[in-house]
């Protein structure tokens, strides 16, 4: 709603795009320009007081709500309706359509209004012929929700539904899908007010029992409005949590586990990271085996190496028995510290750090140097300057540390983060740093003698 | 949503043309593709089915009357006639004597029927259709010279008494045209007036044919020959605050005065009156209906420039000393004269004055000579003004151009934003809403109601106020008291500060001058000079600005006839060709 004037521009130039608008090859329009044209269209004729006074008229209304003066903006809607009878058919017919989304607009706001009045005016715009009545009515759905008034708006939904469209099928059925999930939202919403409401009536009361069935009721009602959509492909994040999160409300593990599996493996839909993630959550609340978060994340994993469930991933991978497994935990480790976003991530670093130490130690060498090899070239400028040396020990001592004992083993003794680091004197620090001295010599790759 | 019930009613929609119907609650066909619901209800076939008969009755009862939608028999004439009464009504309730309605509009009406022969002549356009019953009993009145005879017999009852009386009287006497009502309805051009369809078509050379716009033509001419005092800007501005009726004037037709179809290009009206335009057109009429001199504009008539000037001082807010200029002005340039302010439409070149705008050009002038109004010399003056205000707190003071312009400019940009905010919450539509045809009909009906509907809506969510007050008429648009406690009143400031003597008598201290227009257009345009503003100082701009605000007119029109003046003032300066822009001028006091 925010946006209105930009709607409102836009649905004029659909309206009378041949005469309005003149877009230049670029695709930049000049509105100044409209004037002009709007004069020579008439043929010269001197524009009627009446036009005159309807367009002035509609600037006092645009100001109006500009400045949030609802009181004013209804007093010119007043006079503005008057367009509805313009003898000019094209002004005419373009006007329902304004004065929809102006109407809409004060009666939105406008603090004697309520959602009575709001509805017949509603009502009235179907009558005078707003094209697309089905967004009228999405509106008056808006209202409740906005002025949190939630019953069951969703009765008027369902009745709009059985009208029929004609013509405009097309951009009806890309609103329809738009529509559902606003109608699944707003079971949505009903749905997360109505446990609250169960709580505060007591549990013999019959009461409590028609509130629950009624949740029941919707439950269902929403399972058909929002699984309808889901399987349409798309990126519905929102959505299938908030259906989820019903589905599991209700017991209904299978169900969700089924639509999550769904949403994140059908190819139809486009890749979704966040589909992934869903999925593996839920199967983490659900305590899958270690087995199947894996396969989940590695997925996940190739679509976003970066992600911060990754350092999850590592975790799960450390422990599995499996050797590739094992191998993979540490690809995804530098994979996660091959991005700047990351550079910083101490609990990276320091899972390095120890895997790395682990490794070494279970005499996986080539796993490492496999890694590294790519990564020689530009990781030393990239995360073992001596810039960063000095950056990371003011700003986070540990973490120098971990880059040091990481540095010290993939690049040896002389590398100049290492010597900065082990240079340094500190208390508090000084038994740790002896101690990656000690653990570079013993483990570091690159052959001191060589 | 019976739609099975709904299925025998085959007509298009009204507004998407699809021929899908459904039944609402009520029993009206509604649209099921655009939900326009229709004024047709579904006819209860099985009335034993209804219990109450009261409810038949009514039902037959509305179903009769749709179908007469025929009201008396109508000349498109005596609709303008109906008007101009309302008009001259309407100028009597705002003070101006009866004689011009029962005398001077009548006799100019009944001339201009009969120079465009449509009554009080031998052979009457209508008397192939219909007998001129006006004319009956006095058929030889063809002459202005029977005038006294004329004003004595109201044999035009429907305009000096009150309309719709007369009309009954002589609806019996007319005989009926049966054939034309079903002929133009098939051809679905009609009009509820008998001769709407031919009047619209109607192109005679010669002849002027009557239009809204000159109603109000006729009003200013009637008013001028009675020398009342409403100048043509102050008609003009009565009729846009709804003082005089204008817009919509066919509302307050009797009722049985039908109008659609033709009637509605001639009577209904989406603008208002705009000066330049109605004041040609008074002259058009008054040269067509071949009218004598009117009577002479003489010093004591309200018309006269020094009057006028002296009122419009008053209005905005200038110091009365300032009369002895304007008065000096008129006198050097002979504006004052009888012969050049008397309206003269048989003199070979027939012109009037716009005395509004005249008079405001005078003081336009006097403003120049006093202080130049270059963006400069008006302020240094106003320096000089205000230091000797604040040393002699006592005396009467100096007038102060730049504490006058701060008064003025606020309480315009009031007006004007009050002014503007009123033309768009101008109400246009009348309640009887016009259509082209019966096919529009319904259609227009039911978009009247829908908008009544809606707007009672709206106005329940503005305050119980009603939306634009009626001013009460008036010829002043500021009040401007003395001795008000904000001293924004400058009427007793005194010009010594911006005069000084010559021997006996004062001059202006400013001794500089600079003419609006050096050269004037002399091809055959029409126009002697252009107004652009952003050639001219904003001192100059903002009492232009300020003056046409108050005559409601194009700022260009009254920078002409100020150039027209200053012609008159300076006319050594324009004969010689080759002078500088800044004429010197010294004037005695």
């Amino acid at each position: 709603m925010s946006d209105f004037s930009e709607e409102l521009i836009e649905s004029k130039t659909e309206d009378d795009q041949e005469e309005s608008y003149v877009f230049s090859g670029t695709g930049m329009s000049f509105p100044w320009l409209q004037n002009h044209i709007g004069t020579i269209a008439t043929g010269g004729k001197k524009e009627k007081d009446f036009a005159q006074t309807t367009s002035a008229c509609l600037s006092f209304i645009q100001e109006a709500l500009l400045k949030h003066q609802w009181q004013q903006a209804a007093e010119y809607m007043h006079s503005y309706l008057q367009i509805l009878e313009d003898s000019d058919s094209h002004k005419r017919q373009a006007a329902p359509e304004i004065i929809w989304k102006l109407g809409s607009e004060i009666l939105f706001y406008h603090p004697k209004s309520n959602m009575e009045t709001f509805n017949t005016f509603a009502d009235r715009m179907k009558n005078i012929g707003v094209m697309n009545y089905l967004k009228v009515r999405f509106h008056i759905n808006l209202y409740p929700v906005f002025h949190i008034e939630v019953k069951k708006p969703e009765r008027n939904l369902f009745h709009s539904r059985n009208a029929r469209y004609s013509e405009k099928a097309n951009s009806h059925i890309v609103f329809l899908n738009f529509f559902r999930l606003f109608l699944g939202i707003l079971q949505f919403l009903f749905f997360s007010k109505a446990p609250l409401e169960l709580t505060l009536t007591d549990e013999d009361d019959y009461a409590y029992n028609a509130a629950s069935q009624s949740m029941l009721n919707h439950s269902c009602k929403t399972s058909v409005n929002l699984g309808a959509l889901i399987q349409t492909p798309g990126v519905w994040d929102p959505f299938v949590k908030s259906y989820v999160e019903m589905l599991e409300f209700y017991g209904d593990r299978d169900g969700a586990r089924e639509v999550l599996t769904n949403y994140a493996y059908d190819e139809k839909f486009p890749s979704n990271p966040n589909a992934h993630v869903y999925l593996y959550n839920f199967l983490k609340r659900e305590k899958a085996p270690r087995e199947k978060l894996i396969s989940v994340l590695k997925i996940l994993y190739q679509i976003v190496p970066s992600h911060k469930l990754m350092l999850e991933f590592h975790s799960l991978l450390r422990k599995s028995e499996k050797e590739d497994h094992r191998k993979l935990g540490l690809e995804v480790l530098f994979g996660v510290l091959d991005f700047a976003g990351c550079t910083k991530n101490i609990t990276a670093w320091k899972y390095l750090a120890k895997y790395l130490r682990q490794i070494l130690m279970g005499n996986h060498l080539a796993w490492v140097q496999e890694e590294w090899n790519s990564r020689k070239n530009w990781w030393p400028d990239f995360h073992f300057s001596s810039f960063w040396a000095k950056n990371d020990w003011k700003e986070d001592k540990t973490l120098a540390c971990e880059k040091a004992l990481v540095a010290g083993i993939l690049l040896g003794k002389g590398c100049r983060y290492f010597r900065f680091i082990s240079k340094q004197d500190d208390e508090v620090l000084r038994k740790k740093i002896k101690r990656i001295k000690k653990s570079v010599e013993n483990h570091s790759i690159v052959n001191p003698g060589l | 949503m019976d739609l099975e019930e709904a299925k025998e009613f085959k007509e298009r929609c009204t507004q998407c043309a699809a021929v899908s119907w459904g039944l609402t609650d009520e029993g009206k066909y509604y649209c099921t593709s655009c939900h326009n619901v229709t004024e047709r209800s579904k006819e209860v076939i099985n009335t034993g089915a209804i219990p109450n008969t009261k409810i038949q009755a009514i039902n037959r009862g509305l179903k009769r009357k749709r179908k007469l939608e025929k009201g008396w028999d109508w000349y498109v004439c005596e609709g303008f006639q109906q008007i101009l009464y309302q008009q001259a009504e309407a100028l009597k309730t705002l003070g101006v004597g009866p004689e011009l309605k029962d005398e001077v509009l009548h006799n100019f009406w009944k001339r201009y029927l009969q120079k465009s022969k449509q009554a009080y002549c031998k052979n009457p356009v209508y008397t192939r259709g219909r007998k001129a019953t006006v004319l009956e009993d006095n058929p030889s009145h063809s002459d202005w010279d029977s005038e006294p005879d004329l004003l004595s017999d109201f044999s035009c009852p429907s305009f000096v008494e009150s309309g719709p009386d007369s009309q009954l009287d002589s609806r019996t006497q007319k005989p009926f045209p049966i054939s034309k009502a079903s002929q133009s309805e098939t051809a679905s051009i009609c009009s509820g007036s008998l001769d709407g369809v031919k009047y619209s078509q109607q192109k005679e050379k010669g002849i002027v044919k009557m239009t809204v716009p000159r109603t109000l033509a006729f009003c200013y001419l009637s008013l001028l020959w009675q020398r009342e005092t409403i100048t043509l800007s102050d008609l003009l501005r009565f009729v846009e605050e709804g003082h005089i009726p204008y817009i919509n004037a066919f509302q307050h037709f009797p009722e049985e005065m039908k109008l659609y179809g033709r009637d509605k290009g001639i009577f209904a009206i989406e603008s208002w009156p705009a000066y330049e335009d109605i004041y040609k057109k008074m002259i058009e009429i008054a040269k067509f209906l071949d009218l004598p001199r009117f009577p002479d504009i003489t010093e004591d008539c309200y018309l006269h420039p020094d009057i006028l000037c002296m009122k419009y001082l008053m209005e905005v807010n200038l110091p009365d000393e300032m009369n002895d200029l304007t008065y000096q002005v008129v006198k050097m340039t002979g504006i004052g004269e009888v012969d050049f302010l008397t309206f003269d439409p048989i003199a070979k070149m027939a012109k009037t004055v716009k005395y509004d705008i005249q008079a405001v050009a005078v003081i336009v002038i006097v403003l120049k000579l006093l202080f130049l109004l270059d963006d400069n010399l008006e302020w240094t003056l106003s320096n000089i003004a205000e230091k000797y205000n604040e040393k002699n707190k006592e005396d009467k003071p100096w007038f102060d151009f730049r504490k006058w312009y701060q008064v003025m400019k606020k309480s315009v940009d009031e007006k004007k934003q009050k002014w503007e905010e009123a033309r768009a919450k101008y109400v246009w539509k009348s309640e009887k809403p016009l259509y082209h045809s019966s096919i529009d009909r319904a259609v227009v009906y039911k978009r009247r109601e829908m908008v009544v509907s809606l707007q009672k809506q709206f106005s329940a969510l503005t305050d119980s106020a009603p939306t634009v007050e009626k001013k009460s008429p008036s010829s002043f648009q500021f009040n401007w008291t003395e001795g008000d406690s904000a001293g924004t009143c400058f009427h007793g400031h005194s010009l010594q500060g911006i005069l000084k003597k010559k021997g006996q008598s004062l001059t202006t201290k400013n001794s500089l001058y600079w003419l609006s227009t050096q050269k004037f257009c002399r091809s055959y345009c029409k126009h002697v000079t252009t107004y652009e503003e952003s050639n001219f100082s904003l001192s100059y701009q903002f009492i232009i600005n300020l003056f046409s605000f108050l005559l409601r007119i194009k700022a260009s029109s009254l920078h002409e006839e100020v150039s027209l003046i200053e012609k008159r003032l300076f006319k050594r300066k324009y004969s010689k060709t080759q002078k500088k822009s800044r004429s010197r001028k010294r004037r005695k006091y």
